[in-house]
């Protein structure tokens, strides 16, 4: 058995494999002794639950490592027991089971199906499981009155799989339903093509040498028996668009489809039924398959995207920890009512607008506000729900609730906005419109003309131009080259929720950016010095050896020390003085420095007031007693902002940035970016983005790019919106784009390959609108008969997939993308 | 050639089952999951198991 040889695989002693996860063993962590080798306690723990359970087969099946190391939570998943919950994500089959789906973090081979597949055999009442590997998700079905929901995540949380409630069933389960028909209908259309398409090559036989009319007779009736249900159930999409897109009066591109569908099948059916005249069912039925393959791998691929966005946001807890009189509880957060006393431990969210009762802490509200500098909470101050607690224990009593905390009204506007947004019609649909004009206008030219030699032969040419100028390359232009496209971007790390928000993003007009997050890295840097230079090393030097992130920053900026004697004394939330090779130095805080070498210049004292200002933290430096220079600490900006937004110039776009943090420092970044000061707003509140998104919106083009709950309405209300990496749930949701990798250099690589996924679908339009005009010329001349329409069209269409995929638009990541 | 009156027909009613039972197996959801089960067949039975209910039962809508 494969754990017993773990061990010995690897060749070197250094190098031992963990026996759960099959990563290199940490030296400390490695034991003479029988026990296998763990990586982790968290793999020792699952290795354990799955050893106890008699699960061993678990390591025989698995053919490839786990990709992490497992990590067990011991949560008690109890919010997963609660009524109002289950009524939302749970069902009832008729005899009385309960049934779920769950996603489950961390499955990934075959192993996995196997060991989460055993689950009826570990705890009891739970009837069935069936993983549906490659989109993690667990169907899982039990009895209520022998087991839990929370057991069965229990036991799959030990055996190191995290148990998510799957959200939006409703939803899911229609898509799935759709894709089904979809998948049925192709089945249709393609069976029917190539059943008509092998009839026809008798009735070309025909055309060519003669046929009997008996014969000629049955292969028409048989072709329109075939087409007949793949024109209603197949081409009935495309019916159902155009009447639909008719109906609103916009153009789209079934318009022209059903068109030529109907022109070509009306035709046939009538040539049938007389017995004389051409029939075009093979090109009818073709078109159809090819049009629906098109539209469903469109389907599939903005599926994906949309899946993986959703997943991350299922990621996030909603989950609250009530305190009762009796203990504490997980409850689901929609559960929680105004008057209930929570616990926020170090590191959770808010679950609720409400006040601190106990503890003192430090809240990160920068989702909420954008602000980055975390605020002190004590008792008796308000807190949000969507902010973190950093630092530790708060018991918090809850004033508002669900929809009505701040973060709630928040991701009502973002709905709103969402949907009120207009549909943009794609640059194929608005060619449909013409299209479907200059057609019909041919069309009846061809009839004109041809019907001063003979009305009869007038009505077949002029049809057969309907026929052969159907725009099925036209059709699969777009889908396909935008579905490539965002199956790239997938891969290079942006998922991309609709191919119409690739179009808007090459009409360039006024881009925002959210400061925190895009533009620095989030790192404290040294970014100002005044005063005296020399004093540089000497500070660098008494700042080596604490591990203050200002004192960090200074050695990184400073480089290596010289090496002199030290002996320092760091004072906590002051500063640090030390006696650098015989001479004095002090480093801190205005206050610190003063109260260490007495008075500090007039002069300093401006200066460091000025950084302060600035947003940066303002350190003084004192030598020998006298204070000789001051240093101003902030966050640094990414290496490749600057270059970043020199391409995001070049693409047209006005850059700026709107962000929630103060204005100062706001104004700061964007000078060292080179940005016009009127770009850049700072103490903008979320309603004040979206006010500021959409005034620009109605002069243009507008781009919000952002992370936070604070960002999420601007997003929604934006022609794009774009959440970077580490964002929020609700900034997941709002934006029409995810970017999984962090920095804003990645927002202009967006930019290129929009531009480039455009240029491709250009291309599509332009290939396929020259056979159309070929076929047209042909039909008008009269030599369009079945034969020319069944060779024109494949070939057309296979030009176009052709150039499709074989177009890059998204280059690779070269880093795998992190969630 | 008068076989063809015959054989077209039937042919046509091959095509048709075949493209029923396709139809059939996209509708109930056969194709929603291409990998896992491919996956499950080598799984060796073991006795303790209690999901037997193996291919009768049917996924989610």
């Amino acid at each position: 058995m494969r754990i017993a040889e773990a061990p010995s695989e690897s060749p070197l002693a250094t190098a031992v494999a963990c026996a759960h996860c099959g990563l290199e063993v940490p030296a400390g962590r490695v034991s003479e002794g029988k026990e296998l080798p763990f990586c982790c306690e968290g793999c020792r723990a699952v290795h354990a639950a799955i050893h106890d359970r008699g699960l061993d087969r678990y390591y025989a099946y698995r053919d490839a490592p786990a990709p992490a190391p497992a990590r067990p939570t011991g949560r008690s998943y109890a919010e997963l027991d609660d009524p109002g919950f289950q009524a939302r994500t749970c069902w009832t089959a008729p005899d009385g089971l309960a049934a779920t789906e769950l996603f489950l973090e961390g499955v990934h081979c075959a192993a996995c199906v196997w060991l989460v597949e055993r689950l009826p055999s570990l705890v009891a009442g739970v009837v069935e499981v069936r993983l549906d590997l490659p989109r993690s998700r667990a169907f899982v079905r039990w009895d209520p009155r022998a087991a839990t929901l929370s057991g069965v995540a229990r036991q799959l949380d030990a055996l190191g799989y995290r148990a998510h409630p799957s959200r939006g069933r409703e939803v899911q389960v229609l898509r799935r339903l759709e894709d089904r028909r979809m998948l049925a209908r192709i089945g249709l259309a393609g069976a029917a093509a190539a059943n008509v398409m092998a009839i026809a090559f008798a009735l070309y036989g025909g055309i060519v040498h003669g046929m009997e009319p008996e014969y000629a007779a049955l292969f028409r009736w048989a072709s329109l028996v075939v087409t007949l249900p793949a024109m209603i159930w197949g081409g009935g999409v495309f019916f159902r668009g155009a009447w639909a897109a008719l109906r609103v009066r916009t153009l789209h591109m079934d318009l022209p489809i059903s068109v030529g569908l109907v022109a070509g099948f009306t035709q046939g059916l009538v040539n049938t039924v007389r017995g004389a005249g051409d029939v075009y069912f093979d090109s009818v039925t073709a078109l159809i398959f090819l049009l629906l393959s098109g539209r469903y791998v469109q389907r599939r691929q903005q599926r994906g995207a949309a899946d993986a966005a959703e997943l991350l946001a299922s990621l996030a807890p909603g989950t609250a920890r009530l305190i009762e009189p009796d203990g504490i509880r997980d409850v689901p957060v929609e559960a929680l009512l105004p008057g209930a006393r929570v616990e926020v431990r170090a590191g959770d969210t808010v679950p609720a607008d409400g006040v601190v009762a106990t503890g003192r802490s430090a809240i990160d509200v920068s989702l909420l506000s954008g602000e980055s500098r975390p605020v002190e909470a004590e008792p008796g101050d308000l807190v949000h729900a969507g902010t973190v607690n950093l630092s530790s224990r708060l018991e918090i009593v809850a004033q508002r609730t669900g929809e009505d905390t701040r973060v709630g009204r928040l991701a009502r506007l973002v709905e709103e906005h969402g949907r009120r947004r207009a549909p943009i019609a794609l640059a194929a649909d608005r060619l449909a419109g013409h299209f479907v004009a200059a057609v019909l206008v041919l069309a009846a030219l061809t009839f004109v003309l041809w019907a001063r030699v003979d009305v009869g032969r007038a009505v077949d040419h002029a049809v057969a131009l309907l026929i052969v100028t159907c725009p099925c390359a036209l059709g699969l232009a777009t889908p396909l080259a935008f579905s490539a496209a965002i199956g790239q971007a997938a891969r290079a790390g942006f998922l991309i929720k609709g191919a119409d928000a690739l179009e808007k993003l090459t009409h360039p007009g006024r881009l925002w950016l959210d400061k925190t997050g895009t533009l620095t890295a989030g790192r404290l840097a040294l970014l100002a010095w005044w005063g005296d230079a020399a004093a540089k090393p000497l500070a660098a030097a008494a700042e080596a050896h604490s591990s203050h992130p200002l004192a960090r920053a200074l050695v990184a900026a400073v480089g290596p020390a010289p090496d002199l004697p030290v002996t320092i004394v760091e004072t906590q939330g002051g500063g640090i003085e030390a006696a650098v090779g015989g001479r004095a130095v002090v480093l801190g805080s205005a206050a610190f420095v003063s109260s260490r070498i007495g008075a500090v210049s007039a002069d300093l004292d401006r200066r460091a007031r000025e950084l302060a200002l600035q947003g940066l933290t303002p350190v003084l430096v004192a030598v020998d007693g006298a204070a000789v220079a001051v240093a101003g600490f902030g966050d640094s900006l990414r290496d490749d902002a600057v270059d970043a937004l020199a391409r995001l110039r070049t693409h047209g776009w006005r850059v700026g940035i709107l962000s929630g943090d103060d204005a100062s420092i706001v104004q700061a970044t964007g000078a060292r970016l080179g940005l016009a000061p009127d770009d850049c707003r700072g103490g903008v509140s979320p309603e004040g983005k979206l006010a500021t998104v959409r005034e620009d919106g109605a002069r243009g083009s507008v781009v919000m790019v952002g992370d936070g709950i604070n960002d999420a309405a601007a997003l929604a209300g934006a022609t794009v919106g774009i959440a970077v990496h580490g964002g929020a749930e609700a900034a997941l949701a709002a934006a029409d784009i995810f970017v999984t990798r962090p920095g804003v250099a990645r927002v202009a690589d967006l930019l290129d390959g929009a531009h480039r996924a455009v240029g491709t679908v250009r291309r599509n339009l332009a290939l396929s609108l020259c056979y159309n005009l070929t076929g047209a010329a042909l039909a008008m001349a009269g030599l369009v008969n079945p034969i020319v329409a069944a060779i024109l069209m494949p070939l057309s269409s296979v030009t176009v997939i052709a150039h499709s995929y074989r177009a890059r638009s998204f280059g690779r990541a070269e880093a795998p993308p992190c969630r | 050639m008068s076989v063809m009156f015959v054989l077209l027909p039937l042919a046509l009613l091959f095509a048709g089952t075949a493209l029923g039972v396709f139809i059939w197996a996209a509708l109930s959801g056969q194709y929603d999951d291409l990998d896992t089960p491919a996956i499950r067949i080598l799984h060796e039975d073991d006795a303790s198991a209690a999901s037997g209910s193996g291919q009768g039962a049917k996924a989610a809508p």
